[in-house]
């Protein structure tokens, strides 16, 4: 059984649909990579996979228990995946340490103490253990991202959503966030990216999934992707893509 | 004169007390009922969220007197007996919530949309999104709001006396029509006014200070 | 008074129409006091506006001393609370000897408090133009005060209308207390009416809180015309600020 399965996705804002029907899935230990054009609903999907954006249609699975089900408790869902948001959003009045440690003591209701030796833990291990004790504002963008990496992470979750996580980093602090990503994808963490690093995608994904207007074009591993893909479309936008960002980062 | 002013200054000090006893109490309703209008106007359901806006229109729309003297000569006639005092704490109570409440969604409003987001992604309730994330960064932002506010209401706190409370302005007017002297008696009223406001400022001042989150500027958090 | 009393021993329904009839007809009594208020409360804004706008100008362009005593007198009648400034000048005077009308008190003392107010609205006003339009203006040979009155005053009296609306919400309402001083205003009328009919205060004050709602949002109503009137093409103003809080 898959660890993330997603069935016929659907969501419309007002007369624009943004999804018309997405399935894949997600296996344990896999790293998959969602790459497309803006605007072609991939940070809706993955809002939509968190339930962040309720979807109008279709069905979403966490390791076999409904995401989507009207009562299923979503909460406790939401802390068994994590999401890294293109903008950090870091609690801006916590320290990373605390920004860390919230979810285990709220959500997971840890003792403080134990949460406060894992908050530090994981910190260190996306090399911010220097920092705990910052708030986010007198952190660099590359650090911050970390942090709210650290802060996924602590909650151990089953699978971690990225969205673009890089896209507003300046291009010096990219190698640093994506460093801790490809380090957590060779630990075995279930990662789900929407990204515009190619190079990252490439070495890293084991499938890379092509969305075009709410609908996936097409889907494999890199190599076929980027040497042999099916549909024209997908080698269109690869070359294009490489041109505009390069091929490795 | 020295010394009849200084005659004064016991019942002054007397008065001072209850209007920083009102000011307080009334505050302190301000603040509890300022939140919930504020998170009711911003995440109730249709009903709420009109009734909170409503609220706040009246409360905000017509002089804090008139809500006084509702409160003093009003409920009676609807069989609800409370004391002047309670009738001050009341009225300017449930008249600071009304501009509270709309600090507070101010606040609320410019913590930025990813902060709930963020909060709801590791798995948070609401309730706890805005308790533990959305709350704590509003407050920061609405203490100098918040502050004009509490000055504000310890100056027209003064208007309890048109309904025989003895606070410091009353215990003035019952000095001054004994002895006539208004200029004198109502100098040294101004004068005690003048020297709270400041205190009150300094340490307003100070808990800003205090409050604020290292590495971002004062009061913004965009 | 007996028939007052008299006419509450009805059932509720007879209550009711009682209460209505007698608030209809004491309704243009109200009105015609609500004019009161409504002098008092231009008079106070003219007021303000003159003494605020010198006091605003001596802040931002006044030598040390002459800042510093414009800085003074804005914090002092913002931090006595109205109603003490009210008696201290319908009592006051009438101690030095001058017998002035309460109105003629309230227009001081609210107006007086106001100009504090509108000081800090026009000095921030002033401060938020581009330094470089004093400098063009002097530098086309127009003297400090013809470049304060006909470049400075006119751009900075536009941008702070949105405050200067919040003002006018706040004074509108505060014109009630110049009741403690007796003058003759709604609240005043409102009175007349309790002291006759003990039972009907809570409908007669929110008449009076109906009234004042229709008052404010009437000037609001006003000034924002007034606002869109005077824009200046392509500029855009202040954002406008919360209704009645200073």
């Amino acid at each position: 059984m898959s660890l993330l399965k997603v069935e016929n996705i659907h969501k419309r804002f007002g007369d624009l649909e943004v999804l018309k029907g997405v399935s894949f899935e997600v296996e344990k230990g896999e790293t998959k990579v969602i790459i497309g054009p803006s605007g072609t609903g991939k940070s809706t999907l993955l809002h939509c996979i968190n339930q962040l954006t309720t979807p109008d249609d279709g069905r979403i699975f966490l390791d076999g228990v409904e995401v989507t089900g009207q009562h299923t408790n979503i909460n406790k869902l939401r802390a068994q995946m994590g999401f890294v948001f293109q903008d950090f959003n870091l609690f801006a009045h916590l320290t990373a340490m605390e920004n860390v440690r919230l979810g285990p003591v709220k959500v997971k209701k840890m003792p403080k103490k134990e949460a406060t030796k894992l908050a530090i833990e994981v910190l260190g291990k996306v090399g911010l253990g220097d920092k705990a004790n910052a708030y986010p504002a007198q952190l660099s963008g590359g650090q911050q991202q970390r942090v709210s990496i650290a802060r996924a992470l602590a909650m151990s979750p089953k699978l971690i959503l990225f969205d673009e996580p890089t896209s507003a980093l300046d291009p010096e602090l990219i190698g640093d966030v994506l460093e801790v990503m490809i380090e957590l994808a060779k630990e075995g963490m279930t990662m789900l990216v929407v990204s515009h690093e190619m190079g990252f995608a490439r070495s890293v994904a084991d499938e890379i999934i092509f969305m075009e207007h709410g609908v996936i074009v097409e889907q494999g591993p890199p190599e076929k992707l980027f040497t042999a893909p099916e549909h024209k479309r997908t080698g269109e936008f690869l070359h294009k893509i490489t041109e505009l960002y390069g091929e490795t980062n | 004169m020295i010394a009849t002013i200084i005659s004064w200054l016991p019942a002054l000090f007397r008065g001072l007390l209850i209007t920083l006893e009102i000011t307080s109490v009334c505050i302190l309703i301000g603040i509890v009922l300022g939140i919930f209008i504020a998170l009711g106007k911003l995440y109730g359901g249709r009903f709420v969220s009109l009734f909170c806006s409503a609220y706040v229109q009246f409360f905000r729309g017509t002089p804090l007197l008139v809500q006084l003297l509702m409160a003093y000569y009003g409920l009676p006639s609807w069989g609800i007996r409370l004391s002047p005092i309670t009738c001050g704490m009341l009225a300017l109570g449930l008249n600071t919530a009304a501009y509270q409440a709309e600090y507070f969604r101010g606040a609320i409003q410019s913590v930025k949309g990813g902060q709930m987001l963020a909060a709801r992604s590791i798995g948070m309730s609401l309730p706890q999104a805005i308790r533990c994330v959305i709350l704590p960064q509003a407050l920061r932002l609405v203490i100098p709001s918040w502050s004009n506010e509490l000055i504000l209401m310890l100056k027209y706190s003064s208007i309890v006396y048109m309904v025989t409370v003895l606070d410091l302005m009353g215990e003035g007017m019952r000095i001054a029509s004994h002895n006539f002297l208004y200029i004198q008696v109502f100098i040294v009223v101004a004068i005690i006014y003048l020297g709270i406001v400041f205190i009150i400022n300094q340490l307003l001042h100070l808990l800003e200070r205090r409050t604020r989150i290292p590495g971002l500027g004062g009061g913004t958090l965009n | 008074m007996d028939s007052g009393g008299g006419t509450f021993v009805f059932t509720r329904k007879g209550e009711a129409i009682d209460t209505v009839s007698v608030l209809w007809k004491s309704l243009p009594m109200l009105l015609r006091a609500v004019l009161i208020n409504i002098e008092l409360c231009l008079a106070l804004l003219a007021l303000g506006l003159i003494v605020g706008t010198i006091v605003a100008l001596l802040q931002v362009y006044g030598n040390r001393t002459l800042r510093t005593l414009s800085f003074g007198y804005e914090w002092i009648f913002r931090s006595i609370p109205a109603l003490v400034l009210l008696i201290l000048f319908y009592f006051g005077s009438s101690q030095f000897g001058l017998e002035i009308s309460s109105f003629v008190a309230a227009t001081l003392a609210l107006g007086f408090r106001s100009s504090a107010y509108q000081s800090q609205i026009f000095r921030g006003a002033i401060q938020s133009l581009p330094r470089g339009q004093m400098t063009a203006a002097r530098s086309i040979g127009l003297s400090q005060f013809q470049a304060v009155t006909s470049i400075i005053l006119p751009q900075a009296f536009r941008l702070a209308i949105p405050a200067w609306s919040n003002e006018f919400s706040s004074v509108v309402k505060d014109t009630t207390l110049a009741y403690a001083v007796g003058l003759n205003e709604i609240l005043r009328h409102a009175r007349y009416i309790i002291v006759q009919h003990y039972k009907l205060a809570m409908p007669t004050y929110l008449t009076v809180a109906l009234i004042f709602l229709v008052l404010t949002y009437a000037g609001n109503g006003c000034l924002g015309l007034l606002e869109m009137g005077t824009r200046i093409p392509g500029l855009e103003g202040y954002k406008k600020s919360g209704a009645g809080r200073r």
